[in-house]
């Protein structure tokens, strides 16, 4: 079974807490007393998707493993905003190394960990390792060193922060950019506007195939859902994968209040697979709990604004939206509907 | 104890006598015997609470070096030639972070043309980095020199490479005196890191620095090699103190005192030349050899106080700055500034070519009459070159130089 | 540790860093009108009890909600609940329960006897309330609480006016009207029965009384001029109901005919229908979608066996029973006119429910007061022309419903109140409504409303047993729990939660959340992201 939604007639499992929850169904955000691993004073734009995200994973993280925990952290916006010297806005260890190398550092800060448990007789290491990187450095840059870490199944939970594209640098395009967005290197001019249709990776899929014990997706929008995948990525031991979808205002182009508005309808569109999969078996999808076309979605982002106007491009919009209907034929997002995507259980990695 | 093994053994079992806690390598010639062989200890159980990861390529090993030695692990890997390169980006981070990681460089050609065999390219590359880089005249100073590097690394968290020609030393059989574990142990105590991630005292690694306070960043790197250059003949000493031989320090001279002609090299090509001046000694020249081991730092003030009878300098080089030249030299030059010596550059075995005796005594005596070039390519092959060249000044497109650079080759085997 | 400089740094030091400086727009707590207490006419808060309620912690939310109306079992029965037509969650799926719950509560308070508290300070001042319907009960309430003396005056042999005189059991049972007037009266209220006040200056006079709420209520049936032989039995609603309180019952016979379109004709057809008759037929002269009676209340009626002639009026009513009834049709505006068909009915009795008059004797000689449509006329405070005397319920102009009057009792006894002190009370202003567009739906649990249960057909039919039931306390729970808490903190965590910049700072349960300015960057996600509308965002500029 995945994430046990509360039962609560009120708001139940959408909010962040509710003051009526008995204390074991409190989700880590709702508590006084959660780690604020990233905190105040960084310098992430208003409303940026991937600081929310970053604070939601560590945290629950650092519950999961009662505050043992070190993160390493790729080059990007979350490490530039969080760390200028003088000042940095973690609480916790943690190290930024380089732009392709997170998961390998990772595999470093695991592999002392393991050694030091050893000579103090332990079976494992009761400190764990979080690397984390935007979707450049995990989709692009440090796929190698990612795939590594895979296949080795290092005790690793790697997490990106998909706001697909790269941001710190100037909102470049990366393997993650959708197609037709505008970014600075795929510009909204010519014929075909925006980035190439047909191109891009599906890291999710790709963690899938080397059969490691986790694979998930999730996003800001949903917390309890993203705390849950956390804590059971956590509750494993070896190579762990979990995609966090984090809209980004300033390279999309949206308000900064509509962030969680807008994961939450890249998923209810459907065009955001969220689900969880072990040994490259897809075993949950969250369902699709009020289906909303892929237009409401795109709307809110100026990335997308050449697709509406005077010269609106409905048959972009229409490949959007079918690409939206696959997602939901392959993972089966709607009530009822069974997944069609996936790998069969890589049983030698159990 | 003594042991007659090949180079890459001897330096396995001295990097297993340090008791490295994660050891971590991709595959890369002539670098492979010596991973391989902690890798079995490691397997066997020999050597214990050891990580041995097969990675995925260099950048990974040095990545993977770096997150375990800030972890506070005791760490080492071994690449060379390409695998360096392809590492760089972590080298500069890794020194730039003050982890004491420790490498073992066979020293390898870089390509293109691809070349498996021996010369300093490699490390040479590096030598900005940040990086200790100490370079081994034999096996024995080769093994020895690991252990010190460890010890002198986590004084000072800087990483160090531990330079040694792949092949040549890597892939020679030779006696060596592997050390007693107590001893090692008596020697190098556990590490004990300067910055370590710990939840129990969590710090944040490697953040942005701007301009404000980068140039002072910056400076503290070289004030740290510069303390090397205290801490290394300590180091060396200690090491005798203890292992009852002479091993490591900044330089080694060797028929210096009153040599009017000093040659000045790293590594084991110091053999042949030692062997050189031997017989050149025996016809009564004046001529002595001073060895750099250690490189990074330059020992600039120990250079110039043991060169400063000489009355000119042959700087022997397996590598060279394309477009000016020696690269030691350079080096050299800086620590005998205002002083009036002759410096010559003899580049020499590049790629695995053979240095034989015989050409160094006819590039010294060329020297000692100051009929050498200041920049000498030994035993060049001017015919190929000179071919070479008139053929890309008749035709642009000439064809791929080594392809054409063999063919002559192979027509002047047949035409010998 | 000696940890290197610049690249190695104490954790947690960008605190330093006030990121608040770049807030163009700030985050402010409000708390907005939520639609149901803007529409309940006894001025409930009713988002304010459910939330006590939520928690199971019934006694505080019936404490909280007593505040403004003492009758929460009366009310949970008898109240049309134009709340729950206010609700934004019949947006979503359909409107909480108030209602229900409101009567569970009440049920609670009378289950374990819970009390109001009498008054901490005694004002000295003595008031006098004519009438024990529901607004005198609840202005003699309020009034007490202020600590003043109050005397009810009821001319009736009960308390409760309308309620007991004019709603049938089966709607209110007489045991909860009777366990919540008591406990009104044992806060120190003096309720005289049998006392009709003649001349209300003189009274006040005499027993030196500082003011007067008049709340006596429309008690005398209207009649329209039908051409009826002698022999004809031909009763009025408010007799026929005010019967069913004494020991004799009406006697209506086997064929009874109702002639009107409001409330009263529903109940007394069903009381009808009950008292044995085999047949109850309502006349009236509009179609069902005009008639002004509440539709569940035809509803039930019709599921009875009630039965209407619609677009039909009664012409006259012959010997032994015999009525004739001309048809109706609309014209274009909808008004009926006859059509000049008629058709005959037979009837053992024809009971009027057209409407009631009120007595107004008790103010003849009191100077200035206006009247008009048979009605006293009164002002914002709810006096009347003649200073200390005010008035409400039935007998000023207004809706004739138990909450209106409840409502009316409450807002003359601040009034009263204030008056005594020599000052004015004014009326708080009103917070923005917390309408739909001001909410974030997403966050609410789909969750069906609870029906309450219904007695079973046949008994409704012979007895008059309360129709509907009560909810229990699991599915009261679930109940209140439907609440969406418009425009009001519930402490769902959601702005602590969602903040990129961990700018919220929770205080603890029931304490609800403060911003921590020096760092909130103003994104406005907790405001977009609140589920209830408790969020504005406010320009930095002003």
């Amino acid at each position: 079974m995945g994430f046990q939604p509360i039962k609560f007639y009120q708001t139940g499992t959408f909010t962040v807490g509710n003051r009526l929850l008995p204390p074991e169904q409190r989700s880590v955000q709702s508590g006084m007393e959660r780690a604020n691993a990233l905190n105040s004073g960084h310098r992430a734009c208003q409303g940026c998707g991937e600081a929310l995200g970053a604070r939601y994973a560590i945290d629950a993280a650092m519950n999961a493993s009662g505050n043992k925990l070190i993160a390493v952290n790729a080059t990007g916006c979350l490490e530039v905003f969080s760390t200028p010297y003088p000042e940095t806005s973690w609480q916790i260890p943690w190290i930024h190394s380089l732009f392709g190398n997170a998961p390998a550092v990772a595999t470093g800060v695991a592999a002392a960990n393991r050694v030091r448990a050893r000579k103090a007789g332990l079976p494992d290491s009761e400190v764990r390792v979080i690397a984390q990187g935007g979707d450049g450095s995990t989709t692009d840059i440090g796929l190698g060193c990612l795939s590594g870490m895979f296949e080795r199944n290092d005790d690793v939970l790697y997490i990106c922060y998909d706001n697909q594209a790269y941001m710190n640098t100037g909102v470049q395009r990366s393997s993650a950019t959708p197609p037709a967005a505008r970014t600075a290197t795929t510009m909204p001019v010519g014929p075909e506007p925006g980035n190439t249709f047909g191109q891009g990776k599906n890291v999710p899929m790709i963690a899938m195939a080397h059969g490691i014990p986790y694979v998930a997706t999730a996003t800001v929008a949903d917390l309890r859902d993203l705390e849950y995948k956390v804590t059971k990525a956590m509750s494993m031991r070896g190579a762990r994968y979990i995609h966090i979808f984090v809209p980004c205002p300033l390279g999309w182009g949206s308000a900064s209040n509509d962030t969680i508005k807008i994961a939450r309808l890249a998923k209810e569109t459907g065009l955001f697979p969220v689900f969880e999969a072990e040994y490259g078996e897809v075993v949950n999808v969250s369902k699709i709990r009020q289906r909303q076309p892929v237009e409401d979605y795109l709307r809110l982002q100026r990335r997308f604004a050449h697709l509406f106007g005077k010269k609106a491009r409905l048959d972009v919009i229409e490949r959007f939206q079918q690409m939206a209907e696959q997602n939901i034929r392959n993972f089966g997002l709607l009530a009822d509907e069974k997944v069609t995507v996936g790998f069969r259980s890589s049983e030698h990695r159990k | 104890m003594l042991k007659q093994c090949e180079g890459s053994h001897a330096i396995a079992e001295a990097v297993a006598l340090s008791r490295p806690e994660v050891v971590c390598a991709y595959p890369i010639s002539p670098q492979t015997h010596i991973v391989e062989g902690v890798g079995e200890l490691v397997k066997s159980g020999a050597l214990k609470d050891c990580e041995f990861i097969n990675v995925e390529s260099e950048f990974a090993a040095m990545s993977v070096a770096i997150g375990s030695s800030a972890a506070g692990a005791r760490t080492y890997t071994a690449t060379a030639s390409q695998g360096l390169l392809f590492m760089v980006e972590a080298i500069y981070n890794a020194s730039g972070l003050g982890l004491p990681i420790v490498m073992t460089v066979a020293n390898r050609a870089l390509g293109a043309p691809i070349n498996i065999w021996n010369d300093h390219s490699d490390s040479m590359s590096q030598r900005d980095c940040g990086w200790i880089q100490l370079f081994a005249e034999t096996n024995q100073e080769a093994a020895d020199l690991h252990i010190q590097a460890f010890k002198l690394g986590e004084e000072l968290s800087l990483p160090v490479m531990v330079c040694m020609d792949g092949f040549i030393l890597t892939h020679a059989y030779e006696r060596v005196d592997i050390p007693e574990q107590e001893k090692v142990d008596a020697f190098l105590p556990p590490y004990s890191p300067r910055q370590v991630l710990d939840p129990t005292n969590p710090v944040s690694i490697g953040a942005m620095v701007g301009p404000e306070a980068f140039s002072e960043v910056r400076y503290l790197a070289h004030a740290k090699q510069m303390q090397a250059i205290e801490l290394i003949p300590k180091i060396s000493r200690e090491f005798q103190d203890i292992f009852g031989r002479e091993s490591g320090g900044l330089i080694r001279p060797y028929m210096l005192d009153d040599a009017e002609t000093v040659v000045i090299a790293l590594g084991s090509v110091l053999g042949t030349i030692k062997d050189t001046i031997d017989e050149m000694r025996a016809d009564g020249i004046s001529i002595g050899v001073l060895g750099i081991t250690s490189f990074r730092p330059f020992p600039i003030t120990a250079v110039r106080r043991a060169l400063s009878h000489a009355r000119r300098i042959v700087v022997l080089e397996k590598s060279f700055a394309v477009g000016i030249g020696g690269i030691v030299a350079t080096d050299v030059r800086m620590a005998l500034d205002g002083l009036d010596q002759r410096i010559y550059t003899v580049v020499a075995g590049l790629g695995g070519r053979n240095i034989t005796r015989s050409s160094l005594h006819r590039v010294f005596r060329m020297a000692m009459h100051d009929q050498l070039e200041p920049l000498h390519f030994l035993d060049l092959e001017w015919s190929i070159i000179n071919r070479e060249l008139d053929r890309e000044r008749a035709t642009r497109r000439s064809g791929p130089i080594a392809e054409n650079i063999l063919r002559d080759v192979a027509n002047a085997a047949k035409i010998g | 540790m000696n940890k290197p400089f610049a690249i190695t740094l104490n954790v947690g030091s960008s605190l330093e860093n006030k990121t608040g400086t770049w807030r163009t727009f700030r985050p402010v707590y409000t708390k907005r009108l939520s639609p149901c207490n803007n529409a309940c006419p006894a001025g409930e808060d009713t988002q304010g009890w459910l939330f006590h309620a939520e928690s199971g912690d019934y006694e505080t939310a019936w404490r909280h909600l007593t505040q403004e109306n003492p009758m929460p079992a009366v009310m949970g029965r008898v109240c049309y609940h134009p709340c729950e037509g206010a609700c934004n969650r019949g947006k979503l799926d359909s409107a909480v329960g108030i209602n229900s719950v409101e009567r569970f509560l009440g049920d609670e308070a009378i289950k374990h006897g819970w009390k109001f508290a009498a008054p901490a300070k005694e004002s000295g001042k003595r008031v006098m309330v004519v009438g024990a319907g529901p607004a005198g009960l609840s202005a003699a309430y309020q009034l007490r609480r202020m600590g003043h003396q109050v005397v009810i005056f009821e001319a009736g042999p009960m308390a409760g006016g309308m309620m007991r005189f004019g709603i049938p059991k089966y709607r209110l049972p007489r045991e909860v009207l009777d366990a919540e007037v008591q406990r009104i009266v044992e806060m120190g209220v003096e309720l005289k029965l049998n006392a009709k006040v003649d001349n209300i200056l003189t009274t006040m006079k005499e027993d030196k009384f500082d003011a007067a709420f008049l709340a006596v209520g429309a008690h005398i049936a209207k009649r329209t001029a039908i051409p009826a032989t002698e022999s004809s039995r031909i009763l009025d609603a408010v007799s026929v109901l005010r019967g069913m309180e004494g020991a004799d019952k009406p006697m209506l016979g086997r064929r009874v005919v109702v002639y009107g379109g409001g409330n009263t004709a529903i109940d007394v057809a069903r009381t009808a229908k009950r008292l044995g008759a085999e047949e109850a037929i309502i006349v009236y002269r509009r179609t069902r979608e005009k008639m002004p009676a509440h539709d569940f209340e035809v509803e039930e009626a019709l599921q009875e066996g009630v039965m209407v002639r619609w677009l039909s009026t009664i012409k006259q009513v012959g010997d032994g029973g015999s009525i004739t009834v001309e048809k109706m049709e609309l014209d274009e505006s909808g008004k009926p006119v006859p059509t000049g068909e008629f058709d005959t009915l037979e009837a053992d009795s024809v009971i009027l429910a057209l409407g009631q008059d009120v007595d107004l004797g008790l103010l003849d000689g009191v100077p200035d007061l206006t009247f008009q449509d048979g009605v006293v006329q009164v002002g914002d405070n709810m006096m009347t022309g003649y200073a200390g005397i005010f008035a409400g319920g039935d007998m000023v102009p207004s809706d004739r419903t138990v909450t209106v009057g409840v409502g009316h009792g409450k807002h003359a006894a601040r009034h009263i109140d204030a008056w005594l002190r020599g000052s004015r009370y004014e009326e708080p202003g009103k917070a923005e409504l917390a309408n739909y567009e001001k909410l974030n739906p997403w966050y609410y649990t789909d969750a069906d409303k609870t029906v309450r249960p219904m007695l079973d057909i046949i008994r409704r039919q012979s007895t008059f047993d309360e129709v509907q039931g009560g909810l229990n306390e699991s599915n009261a729970l679930f109940e209140a729990r439907r609440c969406m808490s418009c425009g009001n903190c519930f402490e769902c965590d959601n702005c602590y939660g969602v903040c990129p910049d961990n700018a919220v700072i929770k205080l603890g349960p029931g304490k609800k959340f403060e911003f921590n300015y020096e760092y909130c960057k103003g994104c406005g996600i907790c405001a977009e992201e609140c589920p209830c509308g408790a969020i504005k965002m406010e320009s930095e500029a002003t």
